[in-house]
């Protein structure tokens, strides 16, 4: 293996974490976009989780309204230059393209999109503006995708709203929990900044809302709460020597590495733990941070694995090695990490020398947050309630959306939820006036 | 193998691929070079009045991702001297005795057409050709266009231009009038030995969304160009073919010009009845190499078809060519989808629907496979047309082929509809019996598609 030398310093972890899907040039842009058929009904439009209008768009991008073409992007997601980038759009519009059908590569939809939004936030010129001031106020709480998406559409219906964030950044998993390959951290502030520039919503950050006594507050200076709080860290799972040094969770490891990027300790064998997009980010990681072997383990067969295709097979290509049907009984070592004892299906029990194991199985549900609201209900994997319509909880002042309510899915989904609440607000107070 | 060459009107030419009058037969030396690359001909850029261009020249139309689908220009007539283009003319002459270089004229007395006639012969010119078609500039001074558009004027310059020529020569028309057969006869009155068309479209190719100046823009202010490229052939083949079948045009020698660009183009006018093509705006594209294409797949169809010269095929499209009231009414095709191809764009849905006769429906199974609703399909074409993939929807024949019956036949018989609600008329129950209706059920599958992806 060792396809990738350890980054021993910014621009060779740059090497490492080369972007997956590089800004399109306007030429490229210009002969890419006159492929689009614009197609009736069209079916990349159907499979895009917040409805983008991608053929008017494209269409846009061809005649040389790259303007119009980020509003129309901005007007179905808030999202849409991260989303543009992150979006696992092979299994969304691109893999809705009907090119496809006959073997011809679908239109670059996501790269197409970034190349409208890239070119408004770096212009930084405005393409909305708030709505006229109601005098109502909405509070946020996670500055995530949801949140954000939330905090924008409530600004153009005239809210005023504020955000609490627990972390110093902006923009939850976004810049804390993607693959460094996939998207910066400067590309996703950067589009909070347009947006927050021109719709002007405040965040608060490092305020965290963690007692029943913050929710009351909330619950008596605004007149609706989001709660866009994602969810908790990496759980538990009851293994035998999980609490060892070299033992981290998924969601930290990658944490660490987006903000610290070559400095993030990375061990020479490292152990995966997982069948999840986060495990075969963490695995990719690993592999490109230097590590000399890294086995990426799951429980089920491979066909079983939550993770899409692409992204197994993009960790394979960094040098990934992937076993399947093991379940890890034991993390073997003194006070640090050695090994992990796995056991197969039928008895046959396996080890692997490991100075590192990193568990991508699942965050925990922050179940704790919901006990600090009033009849706040939750469903039975934890996740809060909503009406599928308006994204309203069954506490009719809360309103959520993203991670919490679907259990963890992508930053398109949680901007869809985001935009949901707003209207659902929206719709819940102006009834209330009347 | 089949043999290119061709006599036309008396002007040997190793093959029928000649430039025409324009930029890339400004000079001796692109013409040299062209005969080296393999054209069999080259009008020479016009000589005549002395002019002076602008800058800049040429605008352009471009499609999705083509450039140049369309192409106009506002130069004019050679600028450069005379004599450096007549010494240049007898070196190409000497040099490719054999080439058929044609010397373009434009002049306006009839003592200037006897004075430079006389030159280009001097200079072994193989031909003339008289420039009647230029839409800008010139036609500002009375001629080029000018001369087109005016059959009168037309002929009397090409009867003096008879009374002299010892060559050839070839009367280019202009295609900026009604009806081209009314300069074409004139200049078959005044005897001329062949005929070229098309010159250039009077045209604008479009504006500047700035400065408000139409392209080419001269100092933010710009001035009609002729059009050319690919966008005019239609136009081109059109032309020749009413000269073609005009009984007493069509014994005329035609060489075709008009947005000719490979080989399918020539054929294409060959059949219709030019017996050489002349190529500007492929070769201001992609340089003089182009003729490879033109000339390898010249001759793989005349191997392929077994015809020896272009004179065993050429015409051969003109009897299929008829007025509308020839045509076969009972003649019926529908379209047919071929499911397996369908990638499911529904674009033949969309045009059908918005665009033509309603007679396509996409199944509410889910599928996005649709489906000809025969009884509403009138054959017209549009969906094939719109549908990205190959062969997918194709016309198929649903009358027995035992029937003949044309509009002509009908009003010799007196069988022609001729009241507002004559039933002998066509478009029967081709409407949708409640609009209201239909639209609102439209709008509720919207909806209820909306509804169904949110969850």
């Amino acid at each position: 293996m060792a396809e990738y030398k350890k980054p021993e310093n910014e621009a060779e972890f740059i090497e490492n974490f080369k972007q997956k899907n590089p800004l399109m040039n306007s030429t490229q842009a210009h002969y890419e976009s006159s492929r689009c058929l614009y197609c009736y009904d069209a079916p990349c439009m159907n499979a895009c989780p917040t409805s983008i209008d991608i053929p008017l768009f494209i269409k846009q991008i061809h005649t040389g309204n790259v303007e119009g073409a980020a509003k129309t992007i901005y007007d179905s997601n808030w999202l849409g230059n991260a989303c543009g980038t992150v979006c696992p759009t092979g299994v969304l519009c691109e893999g809705a393209c009907v090119y496809n059908e006959q073997d011809v590569p679908p239109l670059k939809i996501g790269r197409l999109q970034n190349f409208a939004t890239r070119n408004v936030i770096d212009s930084k010129k405005n393409i909305y503006e708030p709505g006229k001031e109601n005098g109502k106020k909405v509070a946020i709480v996670g500055s995530g995708p949801a949140g954000i998406a939330c905090a924008c559409e409530l600004r153009l219906l005239g809210y005023k709203v504020d955000i609490f964030e627990a972390k110093e950044k902006p923009s939850g998993l976004t810049v804390y929990g993607i693959a460094p390959y996939k998207i910066t951290n400067e590309e996703v502030l950067d589009e909070i900044s347009y947006l927050q520039n021109q719709l002007g919503f405040s965040i608060n950050y490092n305020s965290e809302i963690k007692s029943k006594t913050q929710f009351q507050e909330l619950e008596n200076n605004y007149d609706a709460i989001f709660l866009g709080l994602g969810l908790g860290p990496t759980a538990y799972r009851n293994i035998p020597g999980e609490d060892k040094e070299g033992v981290f969770g998924g969601v930290e490891f990658v944490e660490d590495l987006r903000m610290n990027h070559n400095k993030t300790l990375v061990g020479d064998k490292v152990v995966v733990l997982g069948g999840g997009n986060t495990a075969m980010d963490v695995a990719s990681e690993s592999a490109r941070m230097g590590a000399s072997q890294v086995s990426l383990v799951y429980r089920g067969t491979k066909d079983k694995m939550g993770a899409y295709g692409f992204e197994y097979e993009l960790a394979l290509s960094a040098g990934v090695k992937g076993i399947f049907d093991a379940s890890p009984i034991e993390i073997l070592g003194d006070e640090k990490v050695k090994g992990v004892k796995f056991k197969r299906k039928n008895g046959e029990e396996f080890i692997i020398d490991s100075d590192m194991v990193i568990k991508a199985t699942g965050q925990a549900k922050q179940k704790r947050f919901y006990d600090m609201i009033d009849r706040l209900e939750l469903d039975s994997a934890s996740k809060i309630k909503v009406d599928l319509d308006t994204n309203q909880t069954t506490n009719q002042k809360y309103f959520a959306g993203g991670d919490a309510i679907n259990g963890g899915a992508e930053v398109v989904n949680a901007a869809y939820d985001g935009k949901l609440a707003a209207k659902g607000i929206h719709k819940w107070l102006n009834k209330n006036l009347k | 193998m089949a043999d290119l060459s061709v006599d036309f009107a008396g002007i040997k030419s190793p093959n029928p691929f000649w430039l025409a009058s324009a930029p890339p037969t400004n000079s001796g030396y692109q013409v040299m070079k062209a005969y080296d690359a393999g054209w069999g001909g080259a009008v020479w850029k016009t000589l005549g009045m002395p002019t002076i261009n602008v800058s800049s020249r040429y605008g352009s139309v471009n499609y999705r991702d083509t450039r140049m689908a369309g192409f106009n220009n506002i130069e004019l007539i050679s600028d450069r001297p005379l004599e450096d283009n007549l010494r240049e003319m007898s070196e190409v002459t000497k040099r490719f005795p054999n080439h058929a270089t044609i010397a373009s004229l434009m002049v306006d007395t009839r003592e200037q057409w006897i004075d430079i006639i006389k030159r280009v012969e001097d200079a072994g010119a193989k031909g003339i050709e008289l420039n009647f078609g230029c839409p800008h500039g010139m036609c500002e001074r009375g001629m080029g266009s000018a001369v087109g558009q005016d059959p009168v004027a037309l002929k009397t310059i090409v009867e003096w231009v008879m009374d002299v020529a010892n060559i050839p020569v070839i009367t280019k028309l202009s295609p900026n009038i009604s009806h081209i057969t009314d300069p074409g006869l004139a200049a078959i009155e005044a005897n001329t030995d062949a005929i070229s068309l098309i010159n250039t479209v009077k045209s604008i190719v479009g504006i500047d969304l700035d400065t408000y100046a139409p392209y080419p823009v001269v100092d933010g202010k710009g001035s009609n160009g002729g059009y050319c490229g690919p966008a005019v052939k239609p136009i081109a083949l059109h032309m020749l073919k009413d000269l073609k079948q005009h009984p007493k045009i069509k014994h005329i020698p035609i060489s075709g010009i008009g947005g000719i660009e490979n080989w399918r183009d020539v054929v294409e006018y060959i059949l219709l009845g030019a017996t050489n093509v002349q190529v500007c705006t492929a070769v201001m594209h992609y340089g003089f190499g182009i003729v490879r294409e033109m000339e390898a797949g010249l001759v793989k169809f005349m191997d392929d078809k077994g015809y020896k010269t272009i004179y065993d095929f050429a015409g051969k499209a003109l009897p299929n060519v008829l007025e509308w009231k020839d045509l076969n009414l009972k003649y019926k095709v529908k379209a047919k989808i071929n499911e397996d191809k369908c990638i499911g764009c529904d674009l033949c849905y969309i045009a059908c629907d918005d665009g033509a006769h309603q007679a396509i429906e996409i199944p509410n199974e889910g599928s996005r496979i649709p489906r000809v609703i025969d009884e509403n399909c009138v054959g017209c074409n549009l969906c094939a047309l719109v549908c990205p993939v190959e062969n997918c929807i194709t016309m198929e024949r649903v009358d027995d082929g035992t029937q003949f019956k044309t509009w002509d036949q009908l009003t010799n018989e007196n069988e022609i509809p001729n009241t507002w609600n004559d039933s002998r008329a066509g478009g029967k129950g081709h409407y949708v019996p409640d609009p209201l209706l239909a639209l609102k059920e439209i709008r509720k599958d919207k909806s209820g598609e909306r509804a169904k992806k949110a969850e």
